[in-house]
């Protein structure tokens, strides 16, 4: 596998979302989901959040340009719409540090090669607060080491060992790799009652 | 030692162990629909790759499709189009289509079940996050995103990680009004929307064991809710009754082998569990979400509660629930008016949801603001409610019936709130923005609640109206 998708760390400056249980639903809402291509889903991005909210990070434009995505418990919970990553995606994100993820979405992420780094309440509202108030610094997310820096502060963060091996090795793009298992997948099947009529 | 239907089903499908540590899992079953798959075809097609397996493949036409004028092409460009992609993706990989012809279009938790492609032991993935319902009849089925349905089109199998296993009894015998949403939507409040993170959901105790097949789908249906992405009942005599005689279950002898299969995959007696939660059945009532996720709600009896009662980094968001919604902390849920009824979607737009809310709809008629729409989940669903006269029922008392589809629980097509529209819902997920309208409010709850709610003109209590 190409260098190329080695996922071992991301710098950038930070966007911080604050508030728990934000949905995929919130994130992108299902009428703009009704496209054959994912390419225009960048520019919906919290779309209602931002019209309904001036204020909203995503609308400031101190934030332009930021890819790392700071949020609070149970991020991108609900759909398991791939929208709601590749919106962020294509706005700019590359790394999200919260304090819990949706299942399906951090699956997700990981798909597209974005870490879904997890850190305590703590270090997340700390955080979220010192990018609101220097904006412009910027933060590294490392992958392979699971630690997060902002200016002098080291923040312990965590990611299961088998998304992390992904991204690390790049091996996220998982296609190739399923299909390295050659004739071992209907081997497999055959083996299962219910493929061959019991 | 004593082992889980999750412990049985994962090693049955594990192709190998990947480098990463993850497990290659074999997919059983792969559900497809409209919505979520035009990018992996089109990824599917760049890389020149064919589906591995069709014959375990199958898909439906359900989010986009309106409900009320279903002559093509639709109304809505938009739909229009990924209804074209679905069907021509279909044809030129070979996937079996059930569109409008078929008279088995429905949504896609809707159909797998009632067909008989949903089977005990099975492992079930569509790009769905509601794709946990089929665990009811004892599958470990799953959502995944467009990517990873690229994978099941191209590899049938998926990179994942085993899930912890929880299992969650609800014991004691339920009240009459009180039905299987008003246990998932007890189980949700007290575990939490996101205590199943990382957990799949084993539903168990004397409740479950008596459920229906149909209230079993409505159970595990919401478990995505709780955060658990997979959740499951172990297949018992309730599990093989409802699959004989489906239209894709094996059939004469292979039914009694497979009957015996399905039986020796659930989880034996004595198996442990990362963790068992319990709740008691008896003193569940009728429950109603008064927030923006699917934990905050209470029983129709009850007030909404203040953001002081919630844990400190919960507090926020309680606020902004009550600031969107427009309630006041103490104020009761009964009695909070509504403008739109819906009963349908994956979670409750089956025959016996219909059912339920007919016997409603008997004892009065809609009221004068209230707009109420009653959406079949499959056209097979419709086809049986209208041979026992519910569509009658329902028109008589000033419902609209419509066609089968995804409808108003996510508003792809023009069944969506207006505004700030507040809505009684038989739907899962109350978040903003959920129906349609930026704006919109949703409160969760029973069919039979729903059409209480639609014919008092505001959250009912509808132990009352069936007394």
């Amino acid at each position: 596998m190409s260098t190329d998708y080695k996922r071992t760390h991301h710098a950038g400056r930070g966007i911080p979302v604050v508030g728990n249980d934000i949905d995929t639903d919130r994130i992108i809402p299902a009428r703009f989901l009704k496209e054959v291509t994912f390419e225009t889903m960048g520019e919906h991005a919290f779309e209602d959040a931002r019209k309904q909210n001036p204020e909203h990070p995503f609308n400031s434009p101190a934030h332009k340009g930021a890819s790392v995505l700071v949020v609070g418990q149970n991020f991108g919970c609900g759909s398991s719409r791939e929208h709601a990553p590749q919106a962020l995606m294509r706005w700019g994100i590359s790394a999200i540090v919260g304090g819990s993820f949706g299942e399906i979405f951090f699956g997700n992420c990981v798909m597209l090669g974005i870490p879904c780094m997890v850190v305590s309440q703590d270090d997340l509202e700390w955080l979220q607060k010192a990018i609101a108030r220097n904006p412009h610094e910027t933060v590294t997310v490392h992958v392979e080491k699971q630690e997060v820096r902002f200016g002098d502060r080291v923040i312990e963060a965590a990611m299961p060992d088998g998304p992390r091996n992904q991204l690390v090795g790049g091996t996220w793009d998982s296609t190739a790799v399923l299909l390295e298992a050659g004739g071992a997948i209907e081997a497999t099947a055959k083996k299962l009652p219910y493929v061959t009529g019991f | 030692m004593a082992r889980t239907l999750l412990d049985k089903v994962w090693e049955a499908h594990t192709v190998r162990t990947l480098p990463s540590g993850q497990t290659q899992l074999l997919i059983g079953l792969h559900l497809i629909h409209e919505v979520t798959t035009p990018q992996a075809f089109q990824m599917l097609k760049e890389l020149g790759l064919k589906v591995r397996m069709p014959e375990r493949t199958f898909a439906t036409l359900d989010h986009i499709i309106p409900t009320t004028d279903q002559t093509r092409p639709y109304a809505d460009p938009l739909a229009e189009e990924m209804a074209v992609h679905m069907i021509r993706n279909a044809k030129d990989f070979g996937v079996p289509l059930f569109d409008m012809s078929t008279g088995k279009q429905g949504i896609v938790h809707v159909i797998g079940p009632e067909l008989g492609l949903s089977q005990p032991a099975m492992t079930i993935a569509c790009g769905d996050s509601h794709t946990s319902t089929h665990g009811a009849v004892g599958a470990i089925a799953f959502g995944i995103g467009t990517t990873q349905v690229r994978d099941v089109l191209a590899t049938q199998c998926l990179a994942m990680a085993k899930p912890k296993l929880r299992q969650v009894r609800v014991e004691g015998t339920l009240a009459k009004g009180v039905y299987a949403k008003d246990v998932i939507l007890s189980i949700i409040n007290q575990l939490g929307v996101k205590g199943g993170v990382g957990y799949a959901y084993e539903y168990a105790g004397s409740v479950i064991e008596r459920m229906t097949m149909e209230e079993r789908l409505t159970v595990c249906n919401m478990s995505i809710e709780g955060g658990a992405r997979c959740g499951y009942v172990n297949p018992d005599q309730t599990t093989i009754d409802y699959l004989r005689g489906r239209p894709h279950a094996p059939v004469g002898a292979a039914f009694d082998r497979a009957s015996g299969w399905w039986k020796s995959m659930a989880t034996e007696p004595g198996a442990e569990f990362d963790h068992v939660a319990r709740l008691d059945g008896s003193v569940i009532e009728p429950v109603v979400t008064w927030g923006i996720n699917p934990g905050m709600s209470v029983g129709v009896s009850q007030r909404i509660p203040a953001p002081e009662s919630a844990p400190e980094a919960d507090r926020s968001t309680f606020r902004e629930a009550l600031a969107h919604m427009a309630f006041e902390a103490g104020q009761p849920i009964k009695g909070a008016k509504i403008d739109v009824a819906f009963v349908g979607s994956c979670t409750n737009g089956r025959l016996s949801d219909l059912r339920a809310a007919a016997e409603v709809a008997k004892k009065g008629k809609v009221a004068k603001h209230v707009r109420a729409l009653i959406v079949p989940g499959s056209q097979q669903v419709a086809k049986a409610a209208e041979a026992e006269g519910l569509h009658e029922i329902f028109q008589a008392a000033g419902f609209q019936w419509r066609k089968a589809g995804c409808s108003m629980c996510l508003g792809m097509n023009p069944d969506q709130l207006v505004g700030r529209e507040m809505s009684a819902s038989s739907s899962n997920r109350n978040f903003i923005g959920r129906q349609g309208s930026p704006t919109g409010r949703t409160l969760l709850m029973s069919p039979a609640m729903v059409a209480a709610a639609a014919i008092t003109g505001a959250v009912a209590d509808v132990r009352e109206i069936l007394r």
